[in-house]
């Protein structure tokens, strides 16, 4: 099997080959985010633009519902993701403070404060994950 | 014969190049950031290169996942900011050294490197904040740069020790070009980083630091570091990293170095920065 020795780190998606495979739909529609023509057309009709997409119904609703860590999961990558959340007004800082659940503020103030330790936060099995 | 004299590694956050784009940079957010690279300044202005070869990553920005070439070199006249989202740069566009571009694919795919060569190509933060940190704001670039983009968004990265390796393949063929040039090799990304999920915002200053420390003492030795290494100390985006070995590779075992800045934050990033010159230069 293919190995991967990075399934252990906690809170993190490492986008591979399978998570490129399963997200490539997702993660096309996220990119075509970056010219403002495409901008302007899925924000007239968000899901009349997404039928050009042939996504997963979860994706999809991922992407209506802007459910950050759900399109991570359903194999998007954040440098994709991001620029759905560019459209939105949202920069990577804020991003990061939705997906870690901390909010704008806390997270902003930790990343001032010297950003998350590593201590504590190298394998799954510190966060009491397996 | 061209001349390959020294290297600059630099972190590319994208938010430090908006920083610069709305003047805001003297903001106490931002100043002890930019204070690190007075220096740097300086110093470029005095080497003056003739040509920049810039190792860098596109974030989805030129490539969609259609494609993904792990090495891929820019061969076009010249190469425009790219609107990632929230507009281009207000950048000069990025000129190249179109002859010698082509001169160092040949030598490269000659030598075993397996590149991609791109006669059209936009160019994003990854490259264009690595020059606005060096050069500050320019009506013009005062050097040719001749861009490497390198795949580091989706797993796997090139290896460190590829990396390493295909720098003293771009050495290589930088000195067999016919025109007397100064060339300055960059190599650019992290670093520390993690921008997804849970653990976003990791940063780990003595893994940084000991980077740091090992481009000069131990280049070979740090080549070898596998990528989880990278995505677990350093985390998810901090593999970027692997493209500072590209420009450690290019320069002589034995370098001198001239300058080193490290910042946390900017955004959500540790800035580091290191001017390594051959000795001979």
């Amino acid at each position: 099997m293919t190995d991967k020795p990075y399934e252990d780190i906690p809170g993190t998606f490492v986008f591979d080959a399978d998570r490129g495979r399963e997200g490539y739909h997702l993660n096309q529609f996220c990119i075509s985010m970056r010219l403002q023509k495409n901008r302007d057309a899925f924000n007239a009709d968000e899901e009349a633009y997404l039928d050009q997409y042939p996504m997963t119904p979860d994706q999809r609703e991922a992407v209506l519902k802007r459910d950050w860590n759900r399109m991570l999961e359903l194999g998007g990558n954040i440098y994709y993701t991001s620029k759905l959340a560019a459209n939105d007004g949202i920069n990577f800082q804020e991003l990061a403070g939705i997906m870690t659940g901390m909010g704008r503020e806390a997270y902003r103030d930790m990343m001032l404060h010297g950003g998350r330790p590593i201590e504590g936060n190298r394998y799954k099995k510190e966060w009491g994950e397996d | 014969m061209a001349k390959l004299v020294a290297g600059v590694g630099c972190s590319h956050v994208p938010a430090i190049g908006v920083a610069m784009d709305t003047h805001i940079t003297d903001q106490p957010y931002w100043a002890p950031m930019f204070a690190g690279f007075e220096k740097s300044k300086q110093w470029i202005k005095e080497v003056n290169p003739d040509v920049v070869f810039l190792v860098y990553n596109d974030h989805c920005t030129a490539f969609d996942a259609s494609c993904i070439p792990t090495f891929a070199l820019g061969c076009a006249a010249e190469f425009q900011p790219a609107d990632e989202g929230w507009g281009p740069r207000p950048v000069p566009v990025v000129k190249n050294h179109q002859k010698m571009a082509s001169h160092i694919a040949q030598s490269l795919i000659l030598d075993e490197f397996d590149i991609t060569i791109m006669n059209e190509m936009e160019v994003d933060h990854g490259l264009t904040v690595p020059l606005s940190l060096m050069y500050g704001e320019v009506e013009a670039w005062p050097a040719l740069v001749i861009p490497l983009a390198v795949n580091v968004v989706q797993y796997p990265a090139p290896t460190g020790n590829r990396c390493y390796n295909l720098g003293k393949a771009v050495r290589r063929a930088i000195e067999s070009f016919d025109e007397d040039l100064k060339v300055v090799i960059f190599g650019t990304g992290g670093m520390s980083h993690q921008l997804q999920y849970k653990r976003a915002g990791l940063i780990n200053p003595e893994w940084d630091k000991a980077f740091l420390d090992r481009l000069t003492s131990d280049p070979v030795g740090l080549a070898q570091m596998p990528h989880v290494d990278y995505l677990r100390e350093a985390g998810s985006e901090g593999v970027e990293m692997v493209m500072w070995h590209v420009m450690r590779g290019a320069l002589d075992d034995e370098v001198t170095e001239i300058h080193r800045h490290y910042h946390v934050p900017a955004s959500n990033t540790a800035v580091g920065h290191i001017i390594l010159e051959n000795k001979a230069a």
